[in-house]
């Protein structure tokens, strides 16, 4: 597992890329990769390419993005998802509240 | 300096003893001495020393044997020995540390080593005993946490799974980990003798997961216990799971409410994967699909509590796990998967459907089925579900004897209000009416849903003839109810008088009417229909039906004697 993150100045659109399991182990590093930010982006992206598997755990810190990112307001996208993790995301109904690719 | 470490010192040589108990003395330690082998024994166990200076060769026992003496008495304690020796041969040396000796120190004595090597070892000793008392501190903590595990296990496994799951058409299997893993299984008979049934998982495992479950399994039994309807059990629990888990942590759950009267499935599915109705007539195979986020997530106003009504028929079977099935995995780490999952469902003998699933994941996951929570349901007939038990009243006599209401519903409150649980409520303060909830709340709940759905919004009970018409009527019902005009009225009376208990239920609704005198004919005739089930269970229930013209108010009278009198 291994959490990279990358703030994109001109769009000001801070992006994550999960690689391996994406489960508790990741907590630490997936919060501080949006919350050591000094100024709050205005757009996240979450990049599931190098994600072979998700957890509920891991849903758990989609939704707390989510609310840091201004709940409802949000503009958090998720993207690149395999067969797998899109299924998973699909049982739980994300797609009502992020938008998936 | 005054050290309050204590040193034995065992010398058969007096000369010698002399010099080490003023060496070691000097160097700020408290001294015992002894003069041989067997003096360092009573000594030890006297003094209880926490160094030990002793000479290898003693007349009587030796140094040897008074080293491994001690060390076995000193158990887990840590008792350093420094042997005191005039032997120069290496084996002989080695000798003195295989007894148990810590060290060892050749005659003549180097007052400056001897020094450093009782502080290096009351070092250690320190040193050992702060580990000492760590360990004990970890043990004592586990033993607590072990204990609290097994207490929490206790109130959870009282809390989040119901003796009602003991009965003859559910089976279930509870992950023998559930407390860890967070997996609840709730169910219970609502008044009217429907089944009401939720599966849940919570996110994360361990504490966290396990506590949510408490709240969950509060608000379900009290919705179900008053005869709320599943969306209102729903709505409930969400906004009851959102207050209390923290942000992040959800509930993915799927719930059931089942009218064996009528036999109808209602479902709602947040978050668990694809249920599934197995029919028992042509093996068709129904997706109880996930359709809304998991409990807890969204707040009251965005939660989607509509819930799905298929229509079942006898031994129809229900089956549902929470993820564990579809995640479990064999040694190559490759998932079960829905389609195997899906492909037992649909090929295995319905009423081997349970023991399929369950042997076909034990034998992938290599005989491990730790962190699996699945239950089937089978729809049987009304008589073989028991009725929910009523406390009994001690105090029959009391409540009130002889009382009218008249309970009014407008537009507004038919389109979002459930007047049931209230009204149950009312009547069950009169003690001579409990023993009857089960029937009362039935006859109240039919009255109403014929008023509401074929008088006041006019649908058409011959639409639930065929399958597709069941949907169909679902979904005009919803829609009809967005722009709902009229009303339902009940007028309800009640007394008990000579051992004898008259209830009567009028109710009127605001619809045209309907031609009563034919449906109840058509009823003794059709004993299949989907439809109209509702006359004929009311005849069983009542004493009386009285339709009055244009057939748009209802008068049932139920009447029984109460032996408590």
């Amino acid at each position: 597992m291994s959490i990279d993150s990358n703030l994109d100045q001109a769009s000001n659109k801070l992006t994550i890329a999960v690689d391996g399991r994406f489960d508790f182990s990741a907590h630490k590093d997936f919060r501080d990769s949006y919350e050591a930010l000094e100024a709050k982006p205005e757009k996240f992206s979450i990049d599931m390419g190098g994600a072979n598997y998700i957890d509920s755990s891991a849903l758990g810190m989609l939704l707390l993005l989510r609310d840091h990112a201004g709940g409802d307001q949000a503009d958090v996208e998720i993207v690149n998802c395999s067969s797998d993790v899109k299924k998973i995301l699909t049982i739980s109904n994300f797609d009502q509240l992020f938008s998936i690719h | 300096m005054e050290s309050s470490i204590r040193v034995l010192v065992a010398d058969d040589n007096a000369v010698d003893r002399k010099i080490l108990t003023t060496i070691v003395r000097k160097a700020g330690y408290k001294v015992t001495d002894a003069v041989d082998g067997n003096d360092a024994l009573v000594k030890y166990h006297a003094d209880k020393p926490d160094l030990v200076l002793l000479d290898a060769l003693m007349p009587g026992k030796d140094g040897f044997q008074v080293a491994e003496e001690i060390k076995e008495a000193c158990g887990d304690e840590f008792t350093p020995i420094i042997f005191l020796t005039s032997l120069t041969d290496a084996s002989e040396l080695a000798r003195c540390l295989e007894a148990g000796g810590d060290d060892f120190l050749t005659k003549p004595y180097n007052q400056i080593i001897l020094k450093a090597k009782l502080h290096a070892l009351s070092r250690m000793r320190e040193m050992h005993q702060t580990v000492q008392s760590q360990r004990d501190e970890i043990s004592k903590h586990h033993m607590q946490l072990v204990a609290d595990q097994q207490a929490a296990k206790a109130v959870f496994d009282n809390v989040a799974h119901s003796r009602q799951l003991e009965c003859d058409y559910i089976r279930h299997m509870l992950s023998p980990m559930s407390v860890f893993n967070g997996d609840v299984l709730l169910a219970s008979i609502t008044p009217a003798k429907q089944l009401c049934l939720l599966l849940g998982d919570f996110t994360g495992h361990g504490l966290a997961a396990a506590i949510g479950a408490m709240p969950l399994a509060d608000a379900f039994y009290g919705m179900t216990a008053k005869g709320f309807s599943l969306p209102e059990i729903l709505k409930e629990c969400n906004q009851k799971l959102g207050s209390v888990l923290p942000s992040g942590y959800f509930c993915c759950a799927v719930a059931v409410n089942i009218d064996f009267n009528r036999c109808t499935v209602e479902y709602w599915n947040g978050g668990v994967p694809t249920a599934y109705l197995r029919r028992s007539a042509n093996d068709q195979v129904v997706p109880l699909q996930s359709m809304n986020l998991p409990l807890g997530i969204l707040g009251p106003d965005k939660f989607k509590d509509e819930t799905l009504v298929i229509e079942g028929f006898p031994d129809d079977r229900l089956f549902f796990a929470t993820d564990g099935v579809i995640e479990a995995r064999n040694s190559s780490q490759e998932y079960f998967g829905s389609e195997r999952l899906e492909k037992i469902v649909q090929e295995s003998p319905p009423e081997q459907l349970f023991d399929a699933i369950q042997g076909a994941v034990y034998e992938y996951m290599n005989g491990r089925d730790d962190d699996i929570t699945m239950v089937e349901i089978k729809l049987v007939t009304p008589d073989e579900v028991d009725e929910l038990s009523q406390p009994s009243s001690p105090e029959s006599d009391s409540g009130p004897r002889d009382w009218k209401l008249t309970y009014e519903l407008g537009p507004d409150s038919l389109r979002a209000f459930n007047p049931l649980p209230m009204l149950q409520q009312i009547l069950m303060q009169a003690p001579y009416l409990r023993k009857k909830a089960t029937e009362i709340y039935t006859v109240l709940a039919e009255l109403y849903s014929n008023g509401l759905e074929h008088g006041v919004l006019g649908l058409d009970s011959n639409l639930k003839k065929s399958v597709e018409g069941f949907a169909e009527y679902y979904q005009a019902r919803a829609s009809a109810l967005e722009s709902v005009e009229g009303f339902v009225r009940f007028e309800i009376a009640g007394c008990c008088k000579d051992g004898i208990v008259d209830l009567l239920i009028r109710v009127i609704d605001s619809g045209k009417g309907f031609d009563f005198k034919k449906v109840a004919k058509a009823e003794t005739v059709s004993k299949n229909q989907y439809h109209g089930r509702g006359v004929r269970l009311l005849n069983d229930l009542c004493q009386a039906i009285e339709f009055v013209e244009p057939g748009n108010e209802v008068l049932v009278t139920m009447q029984w004697s109460d032996n408590s009198e």
